[in-house]
């Protein structure tokens, strides 16, 4: 079971001056349970692809199969579908409209058709996957924090229960604190339950430390796809298209330049700190 | 999903009536309108769409973006037709059981059809080769006479500008959100009336929450650089008439003669 997209290319407004060949040639299989990275700069591809994965954007040519059936048949059940793939956009609590937050969130799995109550219980499951304080669920999502604005919205789409869900920009205008609250619950997550996670972002920083697989995506088309180690070893060439590897990347090239025997391919600062106190005993 | 909006909506290319100034287009919409209205036969009609097509022409805008505009007077369009084609008396020529078509119905609906027409695609062009801004622009210079009578044209002006510049930013947003919500499973499209109307509360309740945060926050941004009206503001790019401007005026004289001469207009 898993996603496999085969040539997908995409043309925004095609047959207008302002054609943009946002997606050019995409093949990716996405396994279940892997939590993947997207990176990419601002305008790269990276969210219009998310688009796709959930039938939101139709491709101009290509196919993507989920679960080996091609979404793109006639008789496939789009509705469906995006039960399955959770696509949380980028600024989610601008989708928030309920009266209070629990109501909010149980918008999602009622529209599956589920009882209330069902919907209910998903719902409250979600809010606490979240880590949403109980005090808060009966308050309007509008008085809420950014961050806990921005939880609500996730637990929006959790509710109802996809396989996989695909997380776009998830720390957009978020402090450090409120971002590594959220990427930590997201790792818990998918640790718990198994789920396949999509993180699109444009910071190193916020994958290297939790994805197994990173894809570069650069002007429409895919550039790396590779381990985080492996992707952060080119780190010249993410310099090159506007990217940065993390930090501790870049610290240990340079302590290696200088003559410490460390390996410099470690890239979360727990690796890199193990490592420099290796290299320093030897 | 909502990029079939033409009113409005600026093409951009590079063009003669794309460089001209907005004042020559205003006046000359303005103009073209009230022939528009004046013809008393059909002769008119041939020389508007004549002129119409070579400033389409000259506009190097495809032909399909003006129709596209349109599509929503469509429906409009037909309601017209159809009353004035039933319920314009005078010598019949068919009857359908209780209605009564008249051969001064069918010219009548000939003619609100072809104006009508002529209308829309022609404000098209003017919007298609203007930006909203250059169009305010033109449009504030044009009305600063009125200000003897203490009209704020400055001030409409810049709610026009503002409201047009915003067009596009809800219509994206409307987009985003709706995709969002059918990310949720929302469902637009089916249903009645009733339950497609219920449906569009969480499309609009989130878009209504961002359109007063956006207009917040370009108050805020107006006031940080000091913006407090028209008085004593100078333009970084004042309107200037240029040769081609008046060769373009000139052409509107030449149509204007010829609109009186062959769509007797006066006599």
């Amino acid at each position: 079971m898993s996603i496999i997209l085969d040539h997908i290319n995409y043309i925004y407004g095609a047959d207008t001056p302002m054609a943009v060949h946002a997606l050019k040639d995409i093949c990716l299989k996405i396994p279940d349970g892997q939590f993947v990275g997207i990176i990419g700069h601002t305008g790269s591809g990276k969210s219009t692809l998310m688009q796709h994965l959930n039938g939101l954007e139709r491709a101009t040519s290509g196919h993507i199969y989920y679960n080996g059936e091609d979404i793109y048949d006639d008789d496939y059940d789009m509705k469906k579908l995006r039960s399955r793939v959770g696509l949380v956009f980028q600024y989610p609590e601008h989708q928030l409209f309920e009266i209070d937050v629990f109501t909010d969130v149980c918008f999602g799995p009622k529209n599956l058709g589920l009882s209330r109550k069902e919907a209910e219980l998903r719902a409250y499951d979600a809010l606490r996957k979240v880590g949403l304080p109980d005090e808060l669920f009966y308050q309007s999502p509008f008085e809420l924090s950014g961050g806990q604005k921005r939880r609500v919205a996730i637990a929006g789409v959790l509710a109802m229960k996809p396989d996989v869900l695909i997380l776009d920009e998830p720390t957009a205008g978020l402090d450090p604190k409120g971002r590594d609250e959220i990427l930590q619950q997201v790792k818990k997550l998918q640790q718990e339950t198994g789920m396949t996670i999509l993180l699109v972002s444009h910071s190193m920083e916020d994958v290297a430390e939790y994805v197994e697989r990173i894809i570069v995506m650069n002007q429409g088309s895919v550039l790396y796809d590779d381990t985080p180690r492996n992707v952060f070893a080119r780190y010249k060439e993410l310099e090159e298209i506007g990217l940065a590897a993390p930090q501790v990347t870049y610290i240990l090239h340079e302590l290696k330049k200088n003559g410490l025997d460390v390996d410099a391919a470690a890239t979360t600062i727990g690796e890199a700190a193990e490592g420099i106190m290796q290299a320093l005993r030897k | 999903m909502l990029r079939d909006i033409t009113l409005g909506q600026y093409y951009p290319t590079e063009s003669v009536i794309h460089g001209l100034d907005p004042r020559v287009k205003l006046g000359t919409t303005v103009l073209y309108i009230i022939s528009l209205f004046c013809f008393r036969n059909f002769l008119g009609y041939l020389l508007a769409a004549l002129g119409l097509a070579l400033v389409i022409r000259f506009s190097r805008v495809p032909f399909r973006f003006m129709v596209k505009g349109m599509k929503s007077i469509l429906f409009l369009l037909l309601i017209t037709v159809v009353f004035n084609i039933f319920l314009t008396p005078g010598t019949p020529v068919l009857r359908l059981w209780k209605l009564t078509v008249t051969r001064e119905g069918i010219v009548l609906a000939a003619t609100m059809a072809v104006r009508l027409s002529l209308l829309v695609i022609g404000s098209s062009v003017m919007t298609l080769t203007t930006t909203p801004n250059n169009l305010t622009d033109g449009m504030e210079r044009m009305l600063r006479p009125l200000k003897i009578f203490k009209v704020p044209v400055h001030e409409v002006a810049m709610m026009m500008s503002i409201a047009l510049r915003f067009i596009p930013i809800l219509l994206e947003e409307t987009d985003k959100i709706m995709k969002a919500q059918i990310a949720r499973g929302a469902d637009f499209e089916s249903g009645n009336l009733f339950r497609r109307a219920k449906a569009m509360v969480p499309l609009l309740v989130p878009l209504f929450v961002s359109a007063f945060r956006r207009a917040n926050d370009l108050a805020m941004a107006m006031e940080a650089r000091c913006y407090r009206g028209g008085e004593g503001r100078t333009k970084m790019k004042p309107l200037i008439y240029q040769k081609k401007d008046y060769l373009a005026y000139l052409a509107v004289l030449c149509y204007l003669a010829a609109s009186i001469a062959v769509g007797r207009i006066l006599f």
